[in-house]
């Protein structure tokens, strides 16, 4: 009697050999594997390097033939994995989680930060192939950070607009805050607003501040929060948050943000896997 | 309507649904959120003394008929249970279970003592995790004088609060391993922890894929070795001590098939991933829709049920 949100087939993880390598700037790599795991915008697999370790990781494209992730090398373990080469081997399991959800036609701001911008153009593909018209705000601490940029370029009706902290490329700011100018800006020419829904994904700070707009502008968003993951299904409980207790790794990693506003550790602070909260 | 509230051992039960030790219990809010779902009781995922890591990812692993997990019983140490259980008892849903675990017979009585003041309603002693073996040696679940060394260091401080012990499946006489444990004072059992444990190895790595290579098993297909271990604990105890019967529970039928064998409670804990986050609620529907249909009009007359049927007990 399988749960009918949580499906059962990928919950072992098998290996599958790396079809493609791509290095998108110094420390960030994509990967390329010959599968599908099914997976919908937002959700996300666990990799195992095996002999090594398991991590979470978004997903990055499922295409329905083959499957990919695009990870910062931050950890030991990303760092082994970006030192594999085609051919190699690494253990999929899921896809897990709740995904980005919006209707045919709609009208989406996406907001990526640093590697984000992964998982992002993942919706963004989606969401143009229903038709919908779409405002990209990519943000990186610099241009060299800046990823996907050339692919978000060739989707239709998309509007690209890029930050960098330290302006080398676009607006110089967060990618917010330029959202924001230009919701502030556009706010009266229309009857409708400029947007139906925002998308965020991207470091917790960014998603706070993405959450205090569209609160304020009374726009609905939806956000993909970071926990620490273990068994990505529901069982070891590793991803709670306060005061919901409710599991991320179910409920979410996407987010509505009238739920993330409830969770009072957002933006706050986090549990490690021993369960101990530590401060953003 | 079956009734299936009770009171054990001071201890009142609205249901006898339990979220077993090692799921989701990792904080006060979590542990709030299952009795949400419909649970009667909560179990705190083993608590330790002092900061203890588990191990690496993958850590739990399943298919539809089994899962295998080797988490390593990873703990951020008494502080935080002190916080956690502290802000659960300012607004406590259901009676909580306190899962403890130490690596001698001497810190079971020091975290046992430490645990007892922040008053859960029972203490449970988990002495047959089987994946942290290599770490620790075997199990003191494995051996009936060892099992009741911990059980009497424990009961020397825990005061009016019952003290459960959590057994191993994995011995050759779980009855004999219970009754050292009743004559050295626990008031009651959880029966069963994990299965095995087992392993399972990916084809094309050719490696275990658990990174501690073995784990306990759990899930539906450990549900018949449950069973037989809560029969042979009832019997051996002669029903005197409650039982948790825990293993496998997907449905309010095994639920009643549990306590036929003996249990009092139902620990459902592997079981959230086949059915949900609900699988406390929809289990109690079931077991009221079960009673209705049988005319049964209490759950505390099925405990034991099969025991008083069979000619020999």
């Amino acid at each position: 009697m399988p749960s009918k949100n949580i499906p059962l087939q990928h919950r072992l993880p098998t290996t599958y050999r790396i079809q493609a390598v791509k290095k998108e700037t110094e420390f960030v790599t994509t990967m390329t594997f010959p599968v599908s795991l099914g997976a919908k915008p937002g959700q996300f697999v666990m990799a195992w390097l095996p002999g090594v370790e398991e991590i979470p990781m978004s997903v990055a494209l499922d295409d329905g033939k083959k499957l990919q992730i695009t990870f910062f090398a931050v950890g030991d373990t990303t760092r082994k994995l970006a030192q594999l080469k085609k051919g190699d081997l690494v253990g999929l399991r899921g896809p897990f989680g709740t995904q980005y959800e919006w209707k045919p036609k709609q009208r989406l701001a996406l907001v990526a930060g640093g590697y984000g911008a992964a998982p992002m153009f993942f919706a963004a593909s989606a969401a143009a192939e229903n038709g919908c018209s779409l405002e990209v705000f990519v943000g990186a601490r610099s241009k060299e950070h800046l990823l996907y940029i050339q692919a978000f370029r060739k989707l239709p009706k998309t509007a690209l607009h890029i930050a960098t902290d330290d302006g080398s490329e676009g607006f110089k700011g967060f990618n917010v805050g330029l959202l924001d100018k230009i919701l502030t800006d556009r706010k009266h020419s229309k009857s409708k607003p400029f947007v139906d829904q925002i998308f965020a994904c991207g470091p917790e700070r960014m998603l706070v501040a993405v959450s205090n707009l569209s609160f304020a502008k009374k726009i609905p968003s939806q956000l993909s929060l970071e926990r620490y993951m273990k068994c990505g299904y529901g069982l070891c409980g590793n991803c709670v948050v306060d005061p919901l207790g409710i599991r991320l790794c179910v409920d979410g990693p996407v987010v509505r943000n009238e739920t993330c506003r409830k969770i009072s550790e957002f933006g706050k602070c986090h549990r490690d896997g021993l369960g101990k909260k530590h401060a953003f | 309507m079956m009734n299936l509230s009770q009171t054990l051992l001071g201890v009142t039960f609205q249901n006898p649904t339990v979220l077993a030790s090692g799921i989701w219990g990792i904080t006060a809010a979590s542990w709030r959120r299952v009795a949400a779902c419909g649970a009667g009781a909560v179990t705190t995922k083993s608590l330790w003394l002092k900061e203890h890591r588990g191990h690496a990812n993958p850590v739990i692993i399943s298919t539809e008929h089994w899962t295998l997990n080797a988490v390593g019983v990873p703990d951020a140490g008494i502080e935080k249970a002190r916080e956690e259980i502290g802000d659960y008892n300012k607004n406590k849903p259901v009676p909580l279970i306190g899962n403890i675990i130490a690596d001698t017979a001497d810190n079971y009585g020091l975290i046992a003592s430490e645990i007892v003041k922040l008053k859960p309603d029972v203490l449970e002693v988990n002495i047959s995790c089987p994946n942290v073996e290599d770490e620790f040696g075997r199990p003191f679940a494995c051996s009936g004088p060892d099992a009741a060394a911990v059980t009497k260091t424990v009961k020397a401080v825990s005061g009016k609060i019952p003290v459960f012990i959590k057994l191993s499946p994995n011995v050759e006489n779980i009855g004999r391993i219970a009754l050292a444990c009743a004559e050295a004072g626990a008031d009651g059992f959880t029966v069963i922890n994990t299965v095995g444990p087992g392993m399972a190895i990916d084809l094309r790595s050719r490696m275990p894929i658990l990174t501690n290579k073995v784990g306990g098993l759990s899930g539906p297909a450990i549900k018949p070795i449950a069973v037989k271990c809560i029969a042979d604990v009832y019997r051996a105890t002669g029903g005197s001590k409650p039982i948790i019967g825990t293993g496998g529970v997907m449905t309010g039928e095994d639920a009643i098939e549990m306590l036929l064998a003996g249990a009092s409670l139902i620990g459902i804990g592997t079981g959230i991933a086949y059915r949900g986050e609900m699988i406390f609620k929809l289990v109690c529907d079931e077991m009221k829709a079960w009673g209705k249909s049988e005319g049964v009009k209490d759950m505390k007359e099925l405990v034991g049920g099969m025991h008083r049927t069979l000619p020999n007990g």
